[in-house]
């Protein structure tokens, strides 16, 4: 009897545990998704409600139609150029950082030490310091007022985020490269033969970050844009959208824009999101 | 101290006995720097010496050839079927001198005086009219930034000189013996050999261009009086922007000297750093805990809801969250109702209040990481220690702090330290959260609106990037501050973790 008792107790405990662990989840769940909800509810109304919905009769369409149609807010060619450059960026970088993983993990060569420790020092230092020269460099190539310069700036320095990759190809067997030179491959048939086949997940992981950079990114390009007083045509989503803030007169086209922004690259996340997770997991253990 | 005395003690008494020994190790961290550092010299000697040699012995036993390297660059191999290696040391030697009599030159000569020149404005008594020509000053920045990339240059040029004296002689050793290279070797080593060459050139380019050329022009320019607005002069200052910012010597509004503000501004930062990387790491191990708990459904729409926030572009999901605080933001309401900031205040006006907000939202950013990076390795904590655990009679916190614990700590400790540099540098949450409020009220001063929860780098952003009273030449000090803070903690951290995995695996 006693022994029942004990059991029927242990199984109460058990379920009110796990009860907890639900309302527990439930209320993070809800912390996690409010400010999303909050921001379409908002995307909806007329002025800034001190509220979480827009006052009743103040519901509209307006913010969304605004954000396509005000010549101050030109949403389109703003989505446009960050697509751009997004894609361009992935691409550049991807190609920088395989090429600067591979040669770090793989080759051996004389400096290769030097140059891992050169990179983790300049990464110590406060990056946007360097701005000015940078935007110097980019006046004396001449496209400093293109939407082209951003995509240098963001995929110069490909070669400082190497980690996450070459942490992945050092996993790869060694015995692999060693067939393949047996049988008179170079270095270059193991780079194309072995290392990428094998690297997918790491490879849409590079192109997934890079591509997501620019779209959050406002330092470079509010810095690159206002220096060389381009035009609202020029700017990226995240530099327009910034913009719109420091005036409550746009807040409602800001939650607009901002939601615009956020559904495609959410999608995109989403789909990728087991190569993401298996990238970050990797290198965070890996250092 | 035997582990018979150790395991005598309470637990106060250990905790005591580690929190000491950890500045022991560290004492002894840094004597053990130093006594290495002479055999490091030595070695370095050895490795500098070594260039030496190979010169004079090229120029010993080398043929005439070789010796013809040394003034002209890739001679020897020119005309001993290396055409392409030649071509590239010869292209470079003409470059060379090229961009050094044109530009190089006369820039690194104004070097010590950053220009005298400004631009004047002169009348030409011209045979038709009179003409006012304006004559272009030296730009300081300029002459600055061309110096820089003249000893780049510079250094390169005598790194292949001599690369291309040693290739001769090793050419002509090759030779000797009867082995020629055939001058498709060029394109054959390149793609095995010498392949890193071709699979780092693009990318060093841009990092010297981008990133090194910068970051060595910043710590140049701390010793200037350079504000970032000056357009042509500015002069070299020495010293004297260390000095302003620790001599205190420049007094704010409240009396204090602006080392009062610099050391409050660093506390905060260190402080910040500390809690946010710990919190962030706690919560996100307690929540994949949660989530991955036996016998909980629906673990996949948890871990959705988590990710979102990674998915959504953080400026958009920081300014939204910074307009709930705004004057007319739903938060402002929500605080004011309950009475935590008086009518017309707002959450950003109160320094503890600001502080306690960011590091919450920077929980709600951080969580889902912290999250996703434990879930996976929390899997792979061998069950049978839980087993052994649970018939031992722990419970679930205990079982949480003497297994869980030390084995994500264990494992992910690069992870926290690269966490900890990283909420140094965190820009984007203080800036696009409160931008630095409340502010000291320095900023008639010339060095930026710093404000109570500026960190370091917002404060370098501050001056450097924005508003009226830029001072470009004192953030780049700051910024080499930064770097030096982030560098001491990496190399204290980086040995303790180093000499934790040299004790081998997990127990």
């Amino acid at each position: 009897m006693a022994e029942k008792k004990k059991l029927v107790s242990k199984r109460f405990a058990e379920k009110s545990q796990r009860a907890l662990v639900y309302f527990v989840l439930t209320l993070i769940s809800l912390i996690w998704v409010f400010p999303f909800f909050y921001l379409i509810f908002q995307s909806f109304g007329k002025y800034a409600s001190g509220g979480i919905f827009p006052a009743s009769g103040e519901w509209t369409f307006q913010n969304y139609v605004n954000l396509f149609t005000l010549p101050e807010t030109p949403f389109l060619k703003w989505w446009i150029n960050t697509f751009v450059i997004a894609f361009f960026t992935a691409l550049l970088q991807t190609i920088l950082v395989l090429m600067t993983s591979y040669a770090l993990s793989r080759l051996r060569f004389n400096g290769r030490q030097a140059l891992m420790k050169l990179i983790l020092i300049l990464g110590m230092f406060p990056g946007f310091l360097g701005m000015l020269v940078i935007y110097y460099i980019l006046e004396l190539l001449g496209m400093n007022t293109s939407i082209f310069s951003l995509i240098l700036v963001y995929t110069a320095s490909s070669a400082m985020s190497y980690y996450v990759a070459k942490g992945f190809f050092d996993t790869i067997p060694k015995a692999l490269d060693e067939a393949v030179m047996i049988d008179g491959g170079t270095k270059n048939t193991v780079f194309w033969r072995v290392i990428l086949p094998l690297s997918k997940p790491i490879i849409i992981y590079t192109i997934l970050v890079s591509f997501t950079g620019p779209w959050g990114d406002f330092m470079f390009g509010k810095y690159i844009t206002q220096t060389a007083g381009m035009l609202p045509d020029g700017y990226t989503v995240a530099v327009g959208l910034q913009g719109l803030t420091s005036n409550s007169d746009y807040y409602g086209t800001f939650c607009a824009g901002a939601v615009l922004v956020s559904i495609p690259i959410t999608a995109l996340f989403f789909w990728l999101q087991r190569y993401y997770v298996e990238g970050i997991a990797g290198g965070a253990v890996k250092g | 101290m035997t582990a018979i005395k150790y395991l005598s003690l309470t637990k106060g008494q250990r905790f005591l006995v580690n929190f000491g020994g950890f500045f022991k190790n560290l004492g002894r961290g840094f004597i053990g720097f130093f006594k290495r550092l002479p055999f490091k010299f030595i070695r370095l000697g050895h490795k500098l010496s070594r260039p030496f040699e190979t010169l004079v012995d090229a120029w010993k036993k080398g043929t005439w050839m070789v010796r013809g390297n040394f003034l002209v660059f890739g001679l020897y191999q020119l005309f001993h079927n290396q055409i392409m290696r030649g071509l590239l040391y010869l292209i470079y030697e003409i470059v060379f001198i090229w961009f050094m009599i044109t530009i190089g030159g006369p820039y690194l000569g104004k070097l010590g005086t950053l220009g005298t020149f400004s631009p004047t404005s002169m009348y030409v008594a011209d045979a038709y009219e009179g003409l006012t020509v304006t004559l272009p000053g030296d730009r300081s920045f300029t002459i600055l930034l061309y110096s820089i990339v003249t000893f780049i240059l510079m250094i390169i040029f005598v790194a292949l000189w001599y690369f291309s004296i040693r290739d001769a002689r090793s050419l002509q050793n090759s030779y000797a013996v009867g082995k020629y290279e055939k001058n498709g070797q060029f394109f054959k080593d390149i793609l095995d050999k010498n392949y890193h060459t071709l699979l780092l050139a693009v990318p060093l380019v841009g990092l010297v261009g981008f990133t090194v050329i910068p970051v060595i022009f910043m710590i140049i320019t701390g010793f200037t009086n350079y504000s970032g607005t000056q357009f042509y002069l500015f002069d070299w200052v020495g010293f004297d922007n260390y000095q302003n910012l620790f001599s205190g010597v420049s007094s704010t509004a409240n009396g204090s000297g602006l080392v009062t503000i610099f050391l409050k501004v660093l506390a905060w930062t260190l402080m910040w750093a500390l809690i946010a990387t710990f919190t962030n790491y706690f919560l996100g191990m307690v929540v994949a805990l949660l989530i991955n708990k036996k016998g909980i459904k629906l673990k996949k729409l948890w871990r959705t809801v988590l990710i979102l926030t990674i998915a959504v572009p953080q400026f958009v999901s920081l300014l939204l969250i910074s307009q709930m605080f705004s004057g007319s933001g739903f938060l402002t309401k929500v605080f004011e109702n309950i009475g935590w900031i008086a009518h017309d205040t707002l959450p950003f006006d109160n320094a503890l209040l600001s502080r306690i907000i960011i590091i919450i939202v920077n929980m709600w950013v951080g969580v889902p990481y912290t999250m996703l990076i434990c879930s996976g390795l929390l899997m792979n904590i061998p069950e049978d220690l839980y087993e052994s655990a649970r018939i031992d009679g722990a419970t679930p916190f205990k079982m949480f702090s003497s297994i869980t614990l030390p084995y994500m700590l264990f494992i992910t400790g690069p992870y926290l330290l690269s966490q900890f540099v990283g909420n140094i540098n965190n820009f984007n949450i203080i800036y696009l959260l409160s931008q630095g409020k409340p502010s000291f009220g320095l900023s008639s001063l010339g060095y930026g609106d710093v404000g109570q929860t500026d960190l370091l780098i917002t404060w370098i952003y501050k001056m450097s990037m924005e508003g009226q009273d830029k001072n470009y030449a004192v953030a780049c000090v700051l910024g080499v501050l930064v770097f030096l803070i982030i560098a001491f903690f990496s190399l204290v951290l980086y040995g303790r973790s180093n000499s934790v995995k040299n004790e081998g695996d997990f127990q």
